[in-house]
């Protein structure tokens, strides 16, 4: 969050911290659809910015904290002048050990617990952007991108 | 989430309400996994006509029932789905596994009629 080059001003931030608990999925999602309200997004836009958060939010959930283990997701946004909706889901997790495979549509770690494999693939599709950075014992760090539709 | 269960003949219909996300995803297939076994359902529709939200947890959800139900020897049928689900769940295939139907009524129908012609060609050998 800290590449603001002075191009495209922030008109405003937040920043979410709760426990790795499913009940939060809900929380986040809706947390960041209202703090997006501001910028007027389409019933579509926010229903599939919704839909991104809850993905990133849920994977941190399920894999960040192995064994029941307690830990924080933070979940920041940004909104900007230009109508971009700039959203990071970050843990202090296990991390990934292959990300590219992580991305690849219907790969899971976990196929005995009915687990699709496609969140990535939902995040790439709803968003204009999607960055994944995380390290064997390093955390995840999810960064989305949404652009906005300019209101006539 | 709330879900509704109807039974018509050997046929369960699940009407589900309310938000399916990984949180909610695993009452849903506990409630509908007892109720499949109770009531001995061949077939099963899923009825997403009252679902507001669904993300890809959704998906893993009808992939667990189809392999139960298949394993039976029934269908499922999806039906009532909004775009945003209707996208999510073809993206990931599920229409290759299920069929999708405009409503309960025709996807009652469709159980039915499959079910006579297999009985249909079974009195023919």
């Amino acid at each position: 969050m800290n590449n603001n080059n002075g191009k495209n001003k922030y008109l405003n931030r937040m920043k979410l911290e709760f426990l790795n608990r499913s009940e939060n999925e809900s929380f986040a999602r809706v947390a960041v659809a209202a703090f997006a309200s501001p910028l007027d997004p389409t019933v579509e836009e926010l229903t599939e910015i919704k839909t991104a958060v809850s993905e990133a939010v849920s994977n941190a959930v399920i894999h960040a904290y192995p064994d029941g283990e307690e830990g924080m997701v933070t979940v920041e946004c940004a909104i900007d002048e230009d109508r971009r909706v700039t959203i990071v889901v970050s843990d202090n997790g296990v991390g990934i050990e292959d990300v590219e495979k992580a991305r690849e549509p219907l790969f899971t770690t976990k196929p005995g617990e009915e687990r699709s494999g496609m969140g990535f693939t939902v995040m790439e599709s709803f968003m204009d952007r999607l960055e994944v950075e995380s390290k064997p014992g390093a955390g995840t760090k999810v960064t989305m991108i949404k652009n906005l539709d300019i209101v006539l | 989430m709330q879900i509704e269960f109807e039974m018509i003949d050997d046929i369960l219909i699940a009407n589900l309400d309310g938000e399916l996300d990984h949180h909610t995803s695993a009452v849903v297939r506990e409630e509908i996994d007892k109720t499949v076994e109770a009531f001995h359902s061949k077939h099963l529709i899923f009825n997403f006509g009252k679902v507001t939200f669904m993300d890809s947890s959704g998906i893993g959800v009808i992939m667990g029932r189809y392999n139960k139900i298949s394993q039976l020897g029934g269908s499922l049928i999806i039906t009532g789905c909004n775009e945003y689900i209707d996208r999510i769940l073809d993206m990931a295939g599920i229409y290759t596994i299920a069929d999708r139907v405009n409503t309960v009524a025709e996807s009652i129908k469709k159980l039915v009629s499959k079910d006579e012609e297999a009985e249909g060609g079974n009195e023919q050998q």
